[in-house]
């Protein structure tokens, strides 16, 4: 940023116990730096009141995403001269979630939305039993593997506008999951994962806008993942086997 | 904060719908054109006239517009949904539509 020692960084404040308020903040420039690196030093600087959430700062735990400039986005892998409009950034809590204060939202929904997607494991054997080999070239397991690589940042919960519009939507990450469930092999109860994701706020509630594709910081495809619960849902539902 | 969201594939999501309300509002008053056809002929023939204006030729275009831009919002959606295909296959299986409806198109055009 040749010319520019300072960022403007505009901030969302409050949350329940306050009203919500934009502060503005001039934030030393550097040639490397993240969003997460320009909130952390308004934390540690500027006001130590600003509440915030982030723990691996490598993109792994999923724990930092916000809104940048109007975009989801994981703050610790954003580098600040990528999203730039002008000299500015404007940065908030997730969409789509309650706020707890300032840039925390507050996950609960988004976590109990997975719960009621099914996602989670039915085993097919006992821990005692021998482990089943898992074939890593079968069609359903390229399948699983492809959604695996989830951090439940909420980027796409936060990105969708289907979730915007119908609070009972499961989101695309849970259904990401429970796609993933539906594929693997040792999943023992796929009627139950096809149960929770064809009811009311279900993989039909989506109106195939992209925004979770298009914004998944880890390249992820929920859109597509999506698309194949409504087949497997369809197929089913006309009788159809697997 | 604004949300951002100008991506092709919402884009396309706001144009199948907007376009879909755009025909949902016509096709009663087409309908009720129409029907002249069976009640009263000298009425629909004065109406009819009016199709020589240029801006109910623009209008018109327009409606055609609605009309593709739907139908094919809609083969988009289904194949989107529908076909576990991967995105290279998809890309490919649009662009031998389009290329066909292009041949077809100026071939129908040189027909008629």
């Amino acid at each position: 940023m040749p010319g520019q020692d300072h960022l403007t960084v505009t901030v969302q404040r409050g949350g329940p116990g306050a009203p919500l308020r934009p502060q503005t903040f001039e934030v030393p420039a550097y040639n490397n730096q993240t969003v997460l690196d320009v909130v952390s030093w308004i934390q540690q600087n500027a006001d130590p009141t600003l509440t915030y959430r982030f723990a691996c700062r490598v993109g792994m735990c999923g724990s930092c995403a916000m809104m940048v400039n109007g975009v989801p986005r994981w703050t610790c892998r954003t580098h600040v001269s990528k999203v730039l409009d002008g000299n500015a950034i404007e940065v908030g809590p997730l969409r789509n979630l309650p706020v707890i204060k300032d840039l925390a939202a507050d996950m609960d929904p988004f976590f109990d939305k997975w719960v009621a997607a099914e996602g989670r494991h039915h085993p097919t054997r006992t821990r005692e039993e021998e482990i089943a080999p898992v074939n890593p070239q079968a069609e359903e397991r390229q399948a699983a593997n492809a959604g695996i690589e989830c951090i439940n940042c909420s980027v796409c919960y936060s990105a969708c506008d289907t979730v915007a519009g119908n609070p009972d939507y499961l989101g695309p990450a849970a259904l990401q999951r429970a796609w993933t469930l539906y594929n693997d092999a040792k999943d023992a109860d796929r009627d139950a994962i096809l149960d929770a994701v064809s009811g009311k706020g279900g993989c039909h509630s989506c109106h195939s806008m992209g925004s979770c594709t298009a914004y998944c910081p880890n390249e992820l495809d929920p859109l597509s993942a999506i698309a194949g619960l409504k087949r497997a849902t369809a197929k089913r539902f006309f009788g159809g086997r697997r | 904060m604004k949300v951002a969201r100008a991506h092709p594939l919402w884009l396309a999501y706001i144009l199948h719908r907007l376009s879909g309300i755009g025909l949902a509002l016509f096709l009663p008053v087409h309908f009720w054109v129409l029907s002249y056809a069976l009640n009263d002929a000298a009425k629909l023939d004065a109406f009819l006239t009016l199709t020589e204006m240029p801006l109910v030729k623009l209008a018109e275009f327009g409606l055609v517009f609605l009309l593709a831009v739907h139908l094919f919002g809609g083969l988009r959606l289904i194949a989107l949904e529908w076909l576990p295909w991967s995105a290279p296959q998809k890309t490919w299986a649009a662009a031998a539509v389009a290329g066909s409806l292009f041949i077809s198109g100026t071939f129908f055009l040189q027909a008629i």
